[in-house]
């Protein structure tokens, strides 16, 4: 079930970042990257393989049977992600920012189409 | 000392990390001061990169497995320098430093932080180069990937910050690829790490592989992205036209940060030794360069200005190498990265000339001229003292040459090292089995030989066109004031191409070593999942 739901959630956010990424406005292509970037680390997480109720961390009892615990590396590899992937969206809107001063239009070619 | 010896695979990263860290702190008034430093860092990189060249050709196999943390391979993340990372260091030094000279004549004044960034995407090329972890590549992707977008738009201009807007977009979509691929090849096979990764391959569980080629060729994708491969390289020209000509120049071995990594993983994951999955992907590669250097030679005749013609050249030089890396032949990949070094050098030289050489052309400087207001007016004075320009007796001519030597090396004729990367790599194509034997070469050698004789005819008649453009009908051209350090990077790198084919007995040996080894990973593997005997023992207590 768990399954299921994060795989059409992931679905989801993919798709309508795909979507909002060939859209001509600039505002849509950052959103459509931030919701495509949600995607990629539920992604990453799902690879972990799912999981309830096991921790990623060891025990200070010491270590057990490691089939009770998930596997911390692409909880790890997620942290990473989403820091990095921030850093550049927020590099981007700066970007944004300067082309919509620049060229005076917040098309992504820096002009509009003619009609 | 063998412990600061054993340290010296990490000072390509770390060096640039401080050196942009210092120019960062420094303030934007203290210019001159960020420009030596960055100057120093990078001559440094080149003394540095040819300490580990010279170490790595030494010793068979990879010379340095550098456990970061000490941990051992498959748990930590391990630096490892061979052959194959230790040449492209070097280039990427060759190419910074070269740069960043052409860059302080007054490049370097036409944004903030152009010295801090340039340190930082030097430290993201050098750590792709060497990691050997997949995630710390994605990691060292983004760093160069960051600053390379700062450079990009270095200058400013309603021209670049639009061109540069498609490129970040683009290489965002890229990296989210990357993660996909990299998430996709952990899940199956419980590894980041590249030779434990090789290691276990063969092994892979036949219900898996499908899901291990899918999560490799996404990864692929990221990369041959970067590359510039066609159909994924529609950004490329548009965004390196529009860079200032440092950045530009020094962009030319980010396309080959994408080829070195294909050419590593590939051959590392894929080569004969990984079972069911060997060389998967390989046509793909054959056959998206081709036709990569025919998109680029039908771009660069069909160029209008001489910045566009380089950045195509840019793609014909990557679609050349992932062609021939396609082929999967020793001797072919060893050509291959001959013709990388080349043509690297011979792009980015270019890249610089153009600059020069459009300078008497048109009032190209008007964008500087706006910028250098915006930027600290107040020592304009000051630099105008210290920096007086040196009239170079017969300006043109020294650019004309100059010309000629880019032109000879991008189209691979005679007698530059352009033609000799061609002719070994043909060679080694239509020889499959080596000089003597008598083997037909397969459908694939003859195409790649065509399109290669003809790219390179495309590159002459375009460049020949550009060439009799700007110097023999443009009767109202004004001679440019050129400066000696403007033209002696150009000089160097022109003159290290032709060093390359002076020596190239020793450089193809070095070459074929490298391909050898690359083709034949099981050492590359061995020393790197190699259990404890840390190199680093000058750590231990």
């Amino acid at each position: 079930m768990t399954e299921i739901v994060l795989a059409i959630g992931i679905g989801t956010f993919a798709a309508s970042g795909m979507w909002l990424l060939l859209r001509p406005r600039t505002f849509q292509v950052i959103i459509g990257l931030s919701l495509l970037s949600y995607a990629v680390n539920l992604f990453i997480v799902a690879m972990g393989r799912l999981h309830t109720d096991m921790p990623p961390v060891l025990e200070k009892a010491g270590p057990g049977d490691p089939a009770l615990y998930a596997d911390p590396l692409p909880q790890a590899l997620v942290l990473t992600a989403i820091v990095i992937s921030f850093a550049t969206t927020a590099l981007l809107l700066v970007v944004l920012l300067a082309a919509r001063g620049l060229t005076g239009t917040d098309h992504v070619d820096g002009r509009e189409t003619p009609p | 000392m063998s412990a600061l010896a054993d340290h010296l695979i990490i000072a390509p990263i770390i060096l640039p990390l401080v050196a942009g860290i210092v120019t960062l702190l420094l303030g934007e008034p203290r210019r001159n001061v960020k420009a030596g430093i960055n100057v120093a860092s990078s001559f440094a990189l080149v003394a540095i990169a040819v300490a580990l060249l010279v170490k790595a050709d030494a010793a068979d196999g990879p010379v340095g497995v550098y456990r970061l943390g000490d941990w051992a391979a498959p748990f930590g993340i391990v630096l490892v320098a061979d052959r194959l990372s230790a040449m492209m260091l070097l280039l990427t030094a060759i190419l910074g430093s070269a740069a960043v000279v052409f860059s302080l004549a007054r490049w370097h004044r036409a944004g903030a932080h152009f010295h801090s960034l340039f340190q930082f995407l030097l430290m993201g090329v050098n750590g792709a180069f060497l990691t050997g972890d997949l995630f710390n590549l994605f990691v060292f992707f983004e760093l160069l990937l960051v600053a390379s977008y700062g450079l990009a738009l270095h200058g400013s201009g309603a021209a670049r910050v639009r061109a540069g807007l498609h490129y970040i977009v683009v290489n965002l979509a890229a990296s989210l690829l990357f993660l996909i691929g990299v998430s996709l090849i952990y899940a199956v096979s419980g590894t980041l790490n590249m030779a434990d990764l090789a290691a276990r391959i063969p092994g892979i569980a036949a219900g898996d592989r499908p899901l291990l080629e899918a999560g490799a060729a996404i990864l692929g994708t990221a990369f041959l992205l970067k590359a510039g491969m066609w159909p994924l390289c529609f950004w490329l020209p548009t965004s390196y036209a529009a860079a200032t000509p440092p950045v530009a120049s020094v962009f030319a071995i980010l396309t080959k940060v994408g080829v070195y990594v294909l050419l590593r993983l590939w051959l590392l994951l894929f080569g004969d030794g990984a079972g069911a999955s060997a060389q998967f992907g390989g046509d793909w590669l054959l056959y998206g360069g081709l036709a990569t250097v025919a998109f680029g030679a039908i771009g660069s005749l069909a160029s209008q200005d001489m910045a566009r013609l380089a950045a195509f050249s840019v793609l014909v030089s990557s679609g050349t190498a992932l062609a021939a890396i396609g082929l999967g032949q020793t001797g072919v990949t060893g050509g291959a990265l001959f013709y990388l070094a080349s043509s690297t050098l011979g792009v980015g030289a270019f890249f610089l000339l153009v600059e020069l050489v459009e300078r008497g052309r048109e009032p190209g400087a008007d964008v500087l001229a706006v910028t250098r207001e915006a930027y600290g007016e107040g020592e304009e004075e000051v630099d105008e003292e210290d920096e007086v320009g040196l009239a170079i007796p017969a300006t043109m001519g020294a650019l004309g040459v100059a010309f000629i030597g880019c032109a000879v090396i991008i189209a691979g004729l005679p007698p530059l090292s352009g033609f000799v990367a061609k002719f070994a790599l043909l060679t080694a194509a239509l020889n499959p089995a080596g000089a003597g034997q008598n083997v037909a070469p397969g459908a694939a050698s003859w195409i790649l030989l065509v399109v290669l004789i003809v790219s390179g005819l495309a590159a002459l008649i375009a460049m020949t066109r550009a060439g009799i453009r700007v110097f023999w009908a443009a009767p109202d051209r004004s001679v440019p004031r050129i400066r000696v350090i403007e033209m002696a990077p150009v000089a160097a790198l022109l003159l290290l191409c032709a060093w390359q084919t002076v020596q190239a007995g020793p450089v193809m040996r070095f070459m074929q070593a490298t391909a050898e080894s690359l083709h034949a990973p099981q050492n590359y593997v061995r020393e790197v999942l190699k259990p404890g005997a840390a190199p680093s023992g000058g750590t231990e207590p």
